[in-house]
């Protein structure tokens, strides 16, 4: 059963067995439901824990995957699942090894994109008058300027300095769209009667972000988030493709870059240079599968059936 | 009026953002950047002479404070002074960077306009039929969007140019032919373009598809498209000329911003193609640590992108002049 290994992905998740009433059970209960009523939302769940455990716990169980050996572009076999590379490394060791780097690329580029959005975003919102004017006028700047060219350019400054700069220079330009779009719900939160309520009880300032305004965004954070970690990954690997990235790391796009180098397409290694690609792509779709299924809970308007659409699609299906 | 001069003021400022960008970034950078870069082409081969000064006042690191710099940089920014090119040496980088422009413009602008038609067009059909096959089928398409771009390139252009030789190999033509307005170009130069064109369009197809699809799903609940179903008109005038007429509207504005992905898109296609384009020419200076070429590549490729959402923005303006109003 594929909703099996969902419960361990919940941060407080308790078997709905459990039936305490009320608190965090309750909770669990519910979004345990929720995850159930939304089938892209459980696919997509599943492949991400899937990943997140592989990342975790798989480079203690593989091999040293920088290890050479004498079996030099074998392909897929019983010793090596994936096959070989050129200079006899295990493919399979690499791509596990890889799948941790890509991660932490990808979630800590993200973080940092989705913290300089919120203090922006939200800051500008929430402060409006000139402070708005100045941060949003930052944002559409960095959201016209064309984003890889100038990473381009950065990196090939800092070129394989660290993964640290990598991360750095993915934030810098990825933060724009997200603190747009938070922008424009804190404008229309602030003028709301309860954030106004809280203003006349003369609570503080940072008290009403934090406490009346952000738990209010947290859905819109998390699929800015989502897409931030799809772009940091994406980004990532078509910099490492470019030798853009520091070539000890490893990574999906570091594979990508030394296959390539290797012309293991060419070469018939096709074990060496699909995987990766491969692994990124599935990756990529879970996570939008996760936005898309949330959208689907959240707002129901997306939702494919309620009664509106179930007359015009059943007035179709008798015409036809 | 006032719409014009604020959205004037808005690209100018981006655009003299951009410039100071370029001027700031070899600063920040630890250690002395000419030293850096002149080191790193020298591992390379040798370093053209004069290449010291040719750097420096191409960084902007020349004599005097920073603001004399600065302005220095501006001036020689303005005259469209990039320098010599380290790569085409003793090339100009304007020279360079002129014979691939052109190149870039044609390919990308006739395949993003194709992306986006069969995109609105799927998008609609898929919205209409909402909980049919064809709008299950809209989640896949975040697959194909989810992957990198330069894989799914290669991967093409290894089946389709060496397992089954349908399209010719790199190059935006054969080298066979000579350049100009003749048949046996044009044609080389459109079978080249053919396959490039194919990956640019799989792989941004997607996100047009699905913005219209979900825009046409939002659009078809409200109640003019119930009272034009009500009247009992024909399902394909509602479909076009109540629902996705409206719904395409936050497309065309969704495509001022995404013209920033297009080119990222393209210069990526380029340098997996050997397309003779602008992007080719950006690998290439990376490659080579060509940063005086690096730098006008950028601030060629920004410019196009402002100008190209200015005019996507009056032309909006003027079909919708509620944005007029909106700030």
């Amino acid at each position: 059963m594929t909703t099996a290994p969902i419960t361990s992905t919940l941060p407080t998740a308790t078997p709905p067995a459990s039936g305490s009433s009320g608190g965090p059970a309750a909770w669990a209960r519910g979004a345990w439901r929720t995850l159930r009523r939304s089938r892209r939302l459980t696919i997509g769940f599943a492949i991400i824990t899937a990943f997140v455990l592989v990342a975790a716990f798989g480079p203690l169980l593989s091999g040293n995957p920088d290890a050479f050996s004498q079996d030099l572009s074998q392909p897929p076999s019983g010793a090596h699942w994936l096959g070989t590379t050129q200079t006899g490394q295990d493919v399979f060791a690499q791509l596990i090894a890889s799948t941790r780097g890509s991660l932490v690329v990808g979630a800590a580029a993200a973080l940092l994109a989705t913290a300089v959005s919120i203090v922006i975003g939200i800051g500008g919102g929430f402060l409006g008058g000139w402070a708005d004017e100045a941060l949003s006028l930052i944002s559409n700047v960095f959201l016209v300027i064309p984003g890889l060219p100038l990473v381009i350019v950065i990196a090939s400054y800092v070129k394989g300095s660290s993964t640290l700069a990598t991360i750095g220079v993915i934030a810098l330009t990825s933060w724009a769209a997200s603190a747009r779009v938070l922008r424009a719900q804190t404008l229309s939160l602030r003028s709301r009667d309860y954030v106004q309520a809280a203003r006349l009880y003369g609570e503080r300032r940072w008290r009403i972000v934090l406490v009346e305004i952000l738990p209010n965004e947290v859905a819109i954070i998390v699929s800015q988030f989502i897409f931030a970690v799809i772009f940091a990954i994406l980004t990532q690997a078509g910099l490492a493709f470019l030798g853009l990235d520091d070539p000890s790391a490893m990574t999906w796009g570091n594979m990508l870059y030394f296959a390539q180098n290797a012309e293991a397409l060419s070469g018939g290694s096709w074990w060496w240079f699909v995987p990766p690609g491969l692994c990124i792509a599935v990756f990529g779709a879970a996570l939008s599968l996760i936005s898309f299924g949330l959208d689907e809970v959240l707002d129901p308007r997306l939702r494919v059936h309620r009664p509106r659409s179930g007359r015009r699609t059943r007035t179709k299906g008798t015409a036809r | 009026m006032r719409y014009l001069l604020r959205k004037l003021g808005f690209y100018a400022i981006a655009a003299w953002m951009a410039v100071t960008l370029n001027f700031a970034l070899p600063r920040l950078i630890p250690g002395d950047p000419v030293q850096l870069i002149m080191a790193r082409q020298a591992q390379q081969g040798p370093v053209p002479p004069g290449e010291k000064e040719a750097l420096a006042k191409m960084l902007g690191l020349g004599n005097g404070n920073i603001f004399v710099q600065y302005w220095d940089y501006l001036v020689s920014t303005a005259q469209l002074k990039f320098g010599l090119s380290v790569t085409f040496f003793p090339t100009p980088v304007s020279s360079v960077l002129n014979s691939s422009v052109l190149w870039t413009l044609l390919l990308v602008g006739v395949s993003t306009v194709i992306s986006v038609v069969i995109g609105i067009t799927l998008g609609t059909v898929a919205g209409w039929k909402r909980g049919t096959w064809l709008d299950s089928l809209v989640p896949s398409t975040t697959f194909l969007a989810a992957i990198p771009y330069f894989w799914f390139a290669l991967l093409l252009l290894y089946l389709l140019t060496q397992i089954w030789p349908v399209f010719p190999g790199n190059g935006g033509y054969d080298p066979g032919v000579t350049i100009g307005w003749n048949g046996a170009f044009i044609q080389s130069a459109v079978q080249h373009a053919a396959l490039p064109a194919i990956t640019i369009v799989l792989s941004s197809v997607g996100g047009w598809l699905l913005g219209m699809r979900n825009m046409m799903v939002s659009t078809l609940s409200e109640d003019y498209v119930s009272a034009a179903e009500a009247k009992g008109l024909k399902s394909r005038t509602v479909m076009i000329g109540y629902a996705a007429r409206n719904a395409v509207l936050p497309s065309v504005a969704g495509f001022a911003i995404s013209l920033g992905f297009v080119v990222s898109g393209s210069l990526v296609m380029e340098m997996v193609f050997s397309y003779p384009g602008i992007g080719y020419t950006l690998f290439q200076a990376v490659s080579n640590n060509d940063y005086p070429l690096m730098q006008a590549v950028f601030l060629v490729i920004t410019f196009a992108v402002l100008s190209a959402n200015f005019l996507v923005d009056m032309l909006y303006g003027f079909v919708d002049p509620r944005t007029r109003q909106a700030r």
